[in-house]
């Protein structure tokens, strides 16, 4: 028997890319069921436009640097991208929403430069970012609620909004934002938003129909269900507890302060941390492995800026929320963060 | 002759102002909405940059080393001035769009750069002409990213080419595609990043295509070469 030397490190993980990437894009399945569940299927269509929409352009992309196309896709990154992206977006935004934004995540954001590995940013959220920028009308334009509808959309009806913009019986997606009320819904992050700048105090902004009784209606739910994929990502080791942690310690922490300061314009923690995509971000779009800072007291830092800049912005800023802006303005950071904060090599430096 | 074509080739392609010494990148990035902003501007630029080189080409032998940026300024200024009275009584609409941006064309690094690096050290002629055509490669950028943004933002050509050309101009307005909603990250100044560096990009893939067809004959010609030395 021949024995072979193999250098070191002699434990390995058996974690493969793929495995990784496909492990974190399942952990997103309870929330997309609870995004069904609350805001109707059209999040499905928008996933199967954004999966087929980065595998095409990671193909083109791949064809363009003369590399093969296979191991590229099926390292899972450019899914995973798509899924992250079509989560973030309106459910029934219209198709060249998603369009654009894989493109733009795939082909400017990633591949150009240099592919998985390489991007300074978070492609899905530099995406978002710009068609959030570029769009605001259609990425705004969030159904309320099933519930709250004042006419059910079937499944064929999200169909036909998405690819031309009205349902078959000629409705547009603004009039079916319309409520039972009669009053066009928005978010329940951008209503509290409104409503205080219009000096209602938050218990009054929360007598309306988008709110629950602490959280936005239906927001909270699915912001517990991507909890629940962020604990078994947590669980399964495929990221580690550092950003999310100081994320939400650090959300909660700031948001805190705001309510003992001003308690009637601040709408306390819990409000923060289950409106909006804060778990998603905490757990799905901050702790991606390439952008996001790779030394554990940087990884500590990274989570606790983000968290400070979403507070910052959701309260004084001028969009509802911010997860996206505050990863793309952390991972600028990342490079510093990295830069201060290398663990000591063993067996080199003092200790004190 | 042979320096005439030098300044020729630099200008428009091997030193292109934007594309490869970067500067003067504010005007390049803040106002190339449209290509009638982008053409304005260029225009403007390119006449300060004749203008200042000849004079300081003339001055340049009178001028003590010590203060010579000072004076350069003062007589770089004088032609921005010129230039935008000129734009304010004849092309009043483009004299708004631009704004701030004319009177800006003083601290444009690209005129002080080439007053500076040609214009004090060589005779008037070839600093009128090195002038001119830096000028023109620094509009034909401008140009070129104005097309873009125009396009891909609102999906026209030449809107509002009145504002610079007169009211017959209008005619010039091409409308490729309409959408309902603008692209508005094309216009916003991400938009004008984002497409000078795809430019430069371009300009390097050309250049890089250039290099290749050039290099591989005389390579062909070379026998095997053994190495004598190790590398460290």
């Amino acid at each position: 028997m021949k024995l072979t030397m193999a250098s070191s490190p002699h434990n390995h993980s058996h974690k493969s890319v793929t495995r990784l990437m496909l492990t974190v894009i399942a952990a997103c399945i309870p929330g997309v069921i609870a995004q069904v569940i609350f805001f109707g299927t059209g999040v499905l269509i928008q996933l199967l436009l954004a999966l087929v929409c980065v595998s095409a352009f990671e193909a083109a992309i791949m064809l363009m640097r003369k590399r093969s196309i296979w191991p590229s896709l099926s390292d899972g990154s450019a899914w995973l991208t798509g899924v992250l992206l079509a989560i973030s977006i309106p459910p029934l935004a219209p198709w060249w929403i998603i369009v654009i934004g894989c493109l733009f995540a795939i082909v400017i954001v990633k591949q150009l430069y240099g592919g998985l590995g390489f991007n300074l940013f978070n492609p899905a959220m530099a995406a978002y970012v710009l068609l959030l920028v570029s769009f605001p009308v259609q990425m705004t334009a969030w159904l309320p609620v099933t519930e709250l509808l004042d006419t059910n959309i079937t499944f064929s009806q999200q169909l036909s909004l998405i690819f031309s913009d009205f349902t078959a019986l000629g409705y547009s997606l603004d009039q079916l934002r319309v409520g039972i009320d009669g009053s066009t819904m928005a978010t329940p992050l951008d209503t509290l938003k409104t409503d205080i700048a219009h000096s209602l105090t938050v218990s009054e902004s929360m007598q309306k129909p988008v709110f629950d009784q602490w959280v936005g209606l239906g927001w909270g739910w699915v912001n517990l269900a991507f909890l629940l994929g962020g604990l078994y990502l947590l669980k399964t080791k495929v990221i580690n507890w550092h950003i999310p942690v100081s994320f939400i310690a650090s959300l909660s922490l700031c948001a805190a302060i705001g309510y003992i300061a001003s308690p009637g314009t601040e709408p306390g923690v819990v409000f923060h941390l289950f409106s909006g995509a804060t778990m998603l971000g905490a757990f799905f779009i901050a702790t991606d492995p390439v952008s996001a800072a790779t030394t554990n007291r940087g990884r500590l830092i990274y989570g606790a800026a983000i968290g400070l800049i979403v507070y910052l912005i959701r309260t004084f800023g001028g969009f509802p929320d911010a997860i996206a802006f505050g990863v793309l303005l952390i991972n600028i950071a990342v490079p510093l963060i990295d830069y201060y904060t290398q663990p000591r090599t063993y067996g080199h430096g003092a200790v004190k | 002759m042979s320096e005439l074509k030098t300044l020729y080739k630099e200008g428009l392609w091997g030193n292109n102002p934007a594309l490869v010494q970067l500067l003067g990148l504010c005007p390049l990035l803040a106002v190339t909405s449209t290509i009638t902003n982008a053409l304005g501007l260029g225009l403007a630029t390119l006449l300060v940059l004749v203008g200042s080189n000849i004079t300081v080409s003339i001055v340049r032998n009178w001028v003590p080393k010590d203060i010579r940026i000072p004076v350069f300024v003062m007589i770089i200024a004088g032609f921005v001035t010129i230039v935008q009275l000129l734009m304010n009584a004849y092309t009043f609409g483009l004299y708004q769009s631009l704004g701030i941006f004319i009177p800006l064309i003083v601290t444009n690094c690209a005129i002080i750069g080439r007053a500076e690096a040609y214009a004090s050290k060589n005779p008037v002629h070839l600093s009128a002409f090195d002038g001119l055509m830096m000028g023109l490669g620094f509009m034909l950028v401008l140009v070129v990213l104005g097309a873009m943004r125009e396009l891909i933002g609102q999906g026209t050509l030449f809107d509002g080419a009145d504002l610079l050309l007169g009211p017959w101009a209008s005619v010039l307005r091409i409308e490729v595609f309409s959408f309902d909603s603008q692209f508005l990250l094309a216009i916003l100044p991400p938009g004008a990043f984002l497409g000078l560096g795809l430019l430069i990009a371009a300009k390097n893939v050309i250049d890089a295509q250039i290099k290749s067809k050039q290099v591989t004959p005389p390579e062909a010609e070379k026998g095997p070469r053994a190495r004598v030395t190790s590398l460290t």
